[in-house]
């Protein structure tokens, strides 16, 4: 993509030059200048082929009933009508949507908290570095097999915990809001981390007569934090912002390995009932309209987001 | 305002093994604008930011008048400091920087307007208070920094640390003159970091010259060109820098190499010796007709308004200033003398004394 616009670029910039020079018609450049779009040729070929074709097989199924190989028969939209109606859909979308929002409410001041807290300088650095970082390193389903036996009411330690010490029932394989918030947790625990490295570096790149200037003009920690490190942090919380959406948005192994979507559908993210639809019951068709609203959703949303940080900043 | 004394103070950052400012003592008297000139790494912004309180020195005392200072934090200072870039809030206004020193002190609201609209009116900032301060120039920008520390009442001092570096030459002169002007309707004291002696030179009442942690010389602008009392002096000031050559005092007489050049009126002890002229007081005779050495003329860099002879003593290059014009030609041997009131005998590096007529034996 980058190299199609830097050529293209290059073609708008080198044909205004014509009125110079008379011999040379307009025509003459463009023929020309035409020959830079094979540089483009590689771009085009690689992402042909990691993410439109892909993408076009998935189009494809979207407008079509499959009944075997051989068997398939051209139904339009009516695919993509029925994902939009069919309430199981709307009631995961929301119940998504509402996890995304709860993720990012609690990572994102959590995660600058902790940043501010780290330290700046000196032999500690590193060691809260490492610790901070360690659950970012760990796959995906490790977490999830982690959270699993850990959160358990019988032989986990922190189910058993708050069962028999705390004196609160918990039980996430039978309770909906236990499940939930197992689930809330295990992710704030396996991603405050990105959000808090995001931070502190931005917070490290601030130069040192800032803070000296605050403190010439009496500011307090809050002021400081408030007027200094935040409006700083702007950039690295944008992009934490968009990461910690989409990745929260899509969710799919750790719930499918901790609650496998349950108890009923409690924890049936968008992306658990799209493998249901297409792996489980393998209805292409549907599964393929499915993800490609999935997708757009993903898209308008992070647009939006962006959208609305960077204006904010000017 | 106060007189600003430092009693002792130095600084080390390695817990005394080496110093970035050797124990010194030192006032700075109040009203007067100072320009504080030595090379990067020489200990300029550390005694800067100890003046401040950012920085606690690991020796001595700093005393504002007669209260010391030492441990009191930098926000009970009342001092002004100016970095080398702008440092704003930057999602503020130009008035809420203003303000914000007072706001943090909990002035009442009718105060802290009146005291910003002092302020804004002081540097020119009237048409710009509901801007945002980022949208400002650079220049801009370092005028509002400025005003952040002039918008509390009794300010002990300005300090500034090269607050020009990030604004273009066009403007500097207009920043320079508006510090001047400041400087003279407030009448507080100015410390101007700098490491560019033309910039301290046109700036200061005073110009103090750090070097390796320690002052080397302090006065008047003239005072430091003609009559530099370090060898660091006569080359950080002047363009280019003061000449030195080898030289050795035998009886009363200053030699260089078998040339007399002049005498020794201080009753210096005889021994190895450095002569230091500045290009501007090197003359060029004709031939033998008064004291002074052979040189060898290796180039001429025509400056327009003057040029600069370079030459080589024995291997010591020595440059004289002559008027625009000169013919003299690379190779040919000319005779340079070093008039006696301008120039200056030294030992380690330090002034011990300067030239004298060579009496009875020269005509000039």
């Amino acid at each position: 993509m980058t190299a199609g616009t830097q050529v293209s670029g290059e073609v708008v910039t080198a044909a205004p030059a014509e009125p110079a020079e008379p011999h040379e018609t307009r025509a003459d450049l463009k023929r020309k200048d035409n020959r830079a779009w094979w540089l483009v040729l590689p771009v085009v070929v690689s992402v042909a082929f990691t993410a439109i074709i892909p993408l076009m097989t998935v189009v494809n199924f979207s407008v079509q009933d499959v009944f075997s190989p051989t068997e398939r028969v051209f139904v339009g939209l009516d695919w993509f009508y029925e994902a939009v109606r069919r309430p199981e859909n709307r009631e995961a979308f929301v119940r998504t949507l509402l996890f995304s929002a709860q993720v990012l409410l609690v990572e994102i001041p959590l995660g600058v908290a902790i940043a501010v807290a780290m330290p700046r300088r000196g032999f500690w650095v590193s060691v809260a570095l490492v610790l901070v970082a360690l659950p970012l390193l760990i796959p995906w389903n490790v977490v999830g097999t982690i959270w699993q036996i850990f959160a358990r009411a019988d032989i986990g330690l922190g189910g058993w915990t708050v069962n028999n010490v705390l004196g609160i029932g918990f039980n996430y394989t039978l309770d909906s809001t236990d499940a939930w918030i197992t689930i809330l947790v295990m992710d704030v625990w396996h991603w405050t981390p990105l959000v808090a490295l995001l931070a502190y570096a931005g917070l490290r790149s601030i130069p040192e007569p800032y803070f000296q200037a605050a403190q010439i003009d009496g500011a307090s920690g809050w002021a400081t934090f408030r007027h200094i490190q935040l409006p700083r942090l702007r950039g690295v919380l944008t992009i934490a912002i968009l990461l910690r959406f989409m990745d929260s948005f899509m969710i799919y192994t750790e719930p499918f390995v901790v609650t496998g979507g349950g108890p009923g559908n409690a924890t049936s993210f968008l992306s658990i009932l799209l493998s249901k639809i297409a792996v489980g019951q393998f209805d292409v068709g549907p599964a393929g309209a499915f993800s490609l609203i999935y997708f757009l959703i993903v898209q308008v949303l992070c647009y939006v987001f962006f959208t609305v940080l960077t204006r904010s900043g000017r | 305002m106060a007189d600003i004394r430092l009693e002792g103070v130095g600084h080390s950052y390695d817990g005394g093994e080496t110093w970035a400012l050797k124990p010194m003592t030192w006032t700075w008297r109040t009203s007067r604008a100072y320009a504080l000139l030595g090379p990067s790494g020489c200990g300029k912004t550390t005694l800067l930011n100890i003046i401040s309180g950012l920085i606690t020195p690991t020796v001595g005392r700093i005393f504002f008048d007669d209260r010391d200072v030492t441990g009191v934090p930098t926000a009970g200072r009342n001092i002004a400091q100016v970095f080398q870039f702008p440092v704003l809030y930057e999602e503020m206004s130009v008035y809420d920087n203003l303000a914000f020193p007072l706001r943090n002190r909990k002035y009442p609201k009718n105060e802290i307007d009146q005291r910003v609209r002092q302020v804004s009116q002081l540097l020119g900032l009237d048409h710009v208070l509901r801007r945002r301060s980022r949208r400002l120039d650079p220049g801009r920008q370092q005028i509002v920094s400025l005003g952040r520390g002039l918008v509390r009442a009794q300010v002990a001092a300005v300090l500034l640390d090269e607050p020009l570096t990030v604004v273009d030459p066009a403007l500097k002169w207009t920043l320079r003159s508006k510090l001047k002007e400041i400087h003279r309707d407030t009448g507080h004291t100015l410390i101007y970091v700098t490491h560019d002696q033309t910039e301290a030179l046109t700036f200061a009442d005073e110009v103090v010259v750090l070097n390796d942690g320690a002052i080397v010389q302090a006065g008047e602008p003239a005072e430091l060109f003609l009559s530099p009392a370090h060898e660091f002096v006569g080359h950080f000031i002047g363009s280019p820098g003061m000449n030195v050559l080898p030289a050795e005092i035998v009886g009363d007489v200053v030699r260089v190499g078998q040339a007399d050049v002049g005498s020794v009126a201080d009753g210096l002890p005889p021994g190895p010796v450095r002569i230091g002229v500045r290009p501007e007081f090197v003359e060029i005779t004709g031939a033998r007709r008064s004291p002074g050495v052979a040189a060898r003329v290796t180039g001429i860099d025509r400056m327009g308004a003057y040029d600069l002879v370079h030459t080589m003593v024995g291997d010591h290059p020595m440059i004289a200033r002559t008027a625009a014009g000169a013919s003299y030609r690379p190779g040919a041997v000319e005779f340079l003398h070093f008039p006696a009131e301008r120039t200056f005998l030294f030992r380690d590096e330090v002034r011990c004394g300067s030239l004298a007529p060579l009496n009875g034996r020269s005509p000039g």
